[in-house]
């Protein structure tokens, strides 16, 4: 027997049986296509939704929490700041150039739909291991991609990870992170009002590519036995410059009031885009199928409503302003059509011309808040096999061990655009950037810093989901403290595997528990997110990587904070508690060891840690500042000696425990000898310890007893790892 | 007040960064939209960075027709100052303007860096506020930056002082360590480093500043 339409695209018996509820009658092929890409895990969040419920999502400064295309945060000074991030995973796999370019795209169109113009991008990376030729494919492909769209696109790229790690061999992770401002007044929302209202797509043709990318791609894993470039078509094509020009048009018509909503056309394309709206605005819409501008012309209805073509946007215009928007359009060269019209009721008609046969009449928010809600079956791992890295011997040459952990970055971020529009004070490979807060339509600037970060530790999440994911929330506040920045908000971005597996389930909920939690004790709330499902290859899950974007704000700039190099006899000190344990570090996991316990984490401590830290920095007190997170002190102090340029004599790290342990709430600082009174006593009142670690002076890295070695061959160890790797200068 | 245009392509993007660096050292500038066919009376003109036409083809090609260019073309001959900064300078190559070509970094890959930059010649419409030999930390940002001409165009360029900025460490390949040419006239000046991006203690460096005032000064 022919297998059931509703089954080829992916939905379920029962979904299918719901479907012909909602509707009194059997769908046909074309509504049905709707709702498979729209009821989509990729977007319905149904497997995931019930756990989302329970992140805090208000505080007084969010103007937009999660839901719509951005969370917004008001800035002061009549600015407020959009900032989103995505996953383009899976078709980061499969086509690594165009996938990660897409991605970029994409979430550029989330930001400027707002209203807001894009400022910076950070794009936290993951890949499988460099020993690993496909892998390495990849990652060239990948960063290719981004730059290659970022900087022809002119958004900046500041920041975010690159991490090597064979979890990730098969399903690399490309998450892409996105800030933008706009002055409050011009926050417009996805909604399409009015009855009478038009229905403008613009930008790209529609064409036969991304079809079903997120029904066929995004929700589903990798299997061995499958050729994956079978998949390729489903992986959508992108035109930077496309981009650039909608970007500018579009932003021109926000300026000149002339849009009653706008959205941009993502996953499921225009079937999404104007569900979404006309849900969103309470209305319903009709929808000439035959005036969507196509790239080829024998285009089905159902292809053209769930095409993925990328650089498209849809606006609901009124009737009066129609004129003004297609010649604003022309000027940027941008095709524009009227597609359709808002109408009273709830239905979503698509019609075959104007007035013509309606082919799909649907409750346009069916599409989403009927999409099936799961409470999949959820079970603890058996991880008691795991090795507990405290059992682990101590290592012959805990400097050999340090030098295999040094990864210097800068091979990507060289190849992007992190410095357009003059904001960037901090960029890419610090703890966090930092940039100008300056006015989006007068430039006026407000002497004010935003800073950005991302976090993501899959180390600490597979050995501890709640706690890894935790930790990873407090070391994102630390990082923004480091450039001296005070957290706002968060977005999110959960990479997990596959959901139908109830360890995987359970790996999310405890994640989103441990988030919870610690956004509730640190004041960060979560404007928004993302879940990337079915990351798994050949039934392989990757190890939970839930991953959090961070903006935070400082307080006036009169001097950029110090970075992390180190000033020749300047004394070196850790702010923070002393914190031990192997669990869940780098080191223990180079040997094999993804069992134990994580290190403790203090909220109450985390705080005040993070409070001294901004007060340091800003007051020009540290000369140094570097936070300690994967490696463990003896990376960051080695990092911070690269970056400066000269040794470090060191004292107080009596082991490899010590030196490699990834316990949070520490951060290491350079003081200048003639501030150290001050800073210990900043320290003291807010009941911050401190240890006095040594000095940095010299041409070698000594931690007394333990390590002594010459910086230049930790500098070249550093500096040469990807380049070597991939047989590049 | 004399006033510089900036000349905004589709797929320009440094245009606005350009007019506020201007800005900082107290001069005048506005945006000329590249199907503009006057100059609407603007002393200088600067092609800024971005991908005009987003590079389709190659850097340059397709904005070296835009009608603006025809306009740009005429205020080189009569002796005004024209500045092409990293894509604008690939539009001036394009054009005609400027000798030479930029071609793709050795390495093959898009550069983002400071770079030291020395200043070989005073003798432009951009140099003249800097010292000779002088060393600028200045970023570049570009794909195609590797300039490239014959032997007997590179001879001549060094015969008649027209190399005005070279690299300390040549991060691209370009033949003779150059960053930066202008015309015979000396009005005419492109580079691939982006002084704009120096232009302000926060973002690491304000050398930018010394060849931005050198334009201002030889309106």
């Amino acid at each position: 027997m022919e297998e059931p339409l509703h089954r080829a695209l992916g939905l379920t018996d029962d979904e299918a049986d719901s479907i012909a509820e909602i509707l009194g009658r059997d769908p046909n092929p074309l509504e049905l296509s709707m709702y498979s890409v729209m009821w989509s895990e990729h977007c319905s969040y149904k497997s995931s939704r019930i756990h989302l419920q329970r992140l805090p999502t208000e505080a007084p400064w969010v103007l937009v929490g999660p839901g719509e295309n951005a969370g917004v945060v008001d800035v002061g000074d009549g600015i407020a700041a959009a900032f989103r991030i995505e996953s383009h995973n899976h078709p980061s796999a499969i086509e690594p150039y165009q996938g990660a370019a897409t991605g970029v795209g994409g979430i550029l169109r989330d930001i400027f739909t707002m209203g807001a113009r894009p400022i910076a991008i950070m794009d936290p990376l993951r890949f499988g291991s460099l020993d690993d030729a496909r892998s390495r494919w990849i990652a060239e492909g990948v960063v290719s991609g981004i730059s290659g769209y970022g900087n022809s696109v002119g958004v900046p790229n500041v920041g975010g990870e690159t991490v090597f790690d064979e979890t990730y061999t098969g399903n690399p992770l490309v998450n892409v992170f996105c800030l933008g401002v706009m002055p409050t007044e011009r926050l417009v929302l996805g909604e399409a009002t009015g009855v009478g209202n038009v229905a403008i797509l613009f930008g790209s043709s529609t064409g036969r590519d991304g079809i079903g990318g997120v029904s066929v791609l995004a929700s589903a894993g990798f299997d061995e036995d499958e050729d994956d470039s079978s998949k390729r078509p489903s992986v959508q094509v992108g035109d930077p410059f496309e981009e650039k020009r909608l970007i500018e048009a579009c932003l021109e018509l926000l300026d000149e009031g002339l849009v009653v909503g706008i959205q941009d056309l993502g996953g499921a394309g225009l079937c999404c885009a104007t569900s979404e709206t006309a849900s969103r605005g309470g209305m319903g819409m009709d929808v000439d199928v035959t005036a969507v501008h196509l790239r080829q012309a024998d285009l089905e209805p159902f292809e053209v409503m769930t095409s993925e073509s990328q650089e498209r946007m849809l606006a609901i215009v009124e009737p009066a302003n129609v004129d003004r928007v297609l010649e604003l359009c022309a000027k940027w060269e941008v095709t524009a059509s009227a597609i359709g019209t808002v109408v009273e009721g709830g239905q979503l008609r698509i019609l075959d011309g104007p007035g013509g046969e309606i082919l799909a009449d649907i409750p346009a928010s069916s599409l989403h808040d009927a999409a099936p809600l799961y409470d999949r079956p959820m079970a603890e791992p058996d991880r008691s096999a795991e090795i507990d890295p405290a059992g682990l011997a101590a290592p012959e040459d805990p400097w050999a061990d340090l030098c295999d952990l040094l990864m210097d970055t800068s091979w990507v971020h060289r190849q992007y655009d992190s410095q357009l529009f003059l904001n960037t004070i901090i960029g890419p490979g610090d703890d966090a950037a930092l940039l100008r807060l300056k006015h989006p339509t007068t430039g006026v600037d407000t002497g004010r810093g935003l800073g950005i970060t991302t976090d993501g530790n899959h180390h600490w999440c597979i050995v501890d989901p709640h706690r890894g994911t935790a930790m990873t929330v407090a070391e994102a506040v630390l990082n923004l403290a480091c450039v001296g920045a005070k957290p706002l908000a968060l977005v999110n971005n959960l990479n997990f595997g596959n959901p139908e597996h109830p360890e995987t389930m359970w790996q999310l909920s405890q994640a989103v528990d441990g988030m919870t939690e610690a956004c509730e004790a640190l004041t960060v709330p979560v404007v928004g997110g993302n879940v990337s499902l079915y990351n798994e290859s050949n039934g392989h899950n990757i190890d939970p990587t839930p991953i959090v974007g961070m903006l935070g704000m400082t307080g006036s700039l009169d001097q950029p904070p110090p970075g992390m190099g180190l000033v020749d006899g300047h004394r070196l000190i850790v702010l923070g508690p002393t914190g031990s344990g192997l669990g869940g570090s780098l080191w223990a996991r180079g040997r094999g060891a993804k069992g134990g316990a994580l290190p403790e984490l203090d909220y109450d401590m985390h705080l005040r840690v993070a409070e001294v830290t901004r007060a340091l920095v800003s007051g020009g007190l540290v000369s140094a500042v570097h936070d300690v997170g994967a490696g463990g002190l003896g990376v960051a102090v080695t990092e911070m000696a690269i970056a400066g340029g000269v040794g470090v004599i060191a004292a107080r790290v009596s082991d490899h425990d010590a030196l490699f342990s990834e316990a949070p709430s520490r951060v290491v600082l350079g003081v200048a000898p003639d501030d150290m009174g001050t800073v210990e006593n900043m320290a003291a009142s807010m009941g911050v310890p401190i240890t006095r670690l040594g000095l940095a002076t010299g041409d070698r890295i000594s931690f007394k007893g333990l390590v002594d070695g010459s910086l230049a061959d930790a500098t070249s160890r550093f500096e040469s790892t990807i380049p070597s790797a991939l047989g590049v200068e | 007040m004399s006033t510089v245009g900036v000349v905004r392509f589709p797929g320009t993007n440094c245009e606005f960064d350009t007019v506020e660096a201007i800005a900082g050292l107290g001069g005048s500038a506005e945006i000329l939209w590249h199907e503009d066919t006057d100059l609407s009376g603007v002393d200088a003109v600067v092609i800024a960075g971005g991908f005009a036409h987003g590079d389709y083809l190659r850097p340059g090609a397709i904005a070296r027709f835009s009608p603006i260019m025809t306009s740009v073309a005429d205020a080189a001959k009569s002796g005004m100052p024209v500045v092409g900064i990293c894509n604008g300078f690939q539009v001036l190559t394009e054009a005609g303007l400027l000798p030479g070509a930029l071609q793709k970094n050795r390495g093959l890959t898009f550069i983002n860096e400071f770079q030291a930059i020395r200043v070989e010649s005073t003798n432009s419409a951009l140099t003249g506020a800097a010292t000779e030999g002088q060393e600028l930390d200045i970023p570049i940002n570009h794909f195609e930056g590797n300039y490239t001409c014959d032997d007997a165009t590179l001879a001549s360029l060094r015969d008649n002082d027209q190399i005005v900025l070279t690299y300390v460490d040549n991060p691209n390949g370009s033949v003779g360590d150059i960053a930066g040419v202008c015309n015979d006239a000396r009005n005419v000046v492109g580079l691939m480093p982006h002084p704009e991006r120096a232009s302000h203690a926060l973002l690491g460096s304000e050398d930018g500043n010394v060849l931005l005032r050198g334009l201002l000064e030889a309106i």
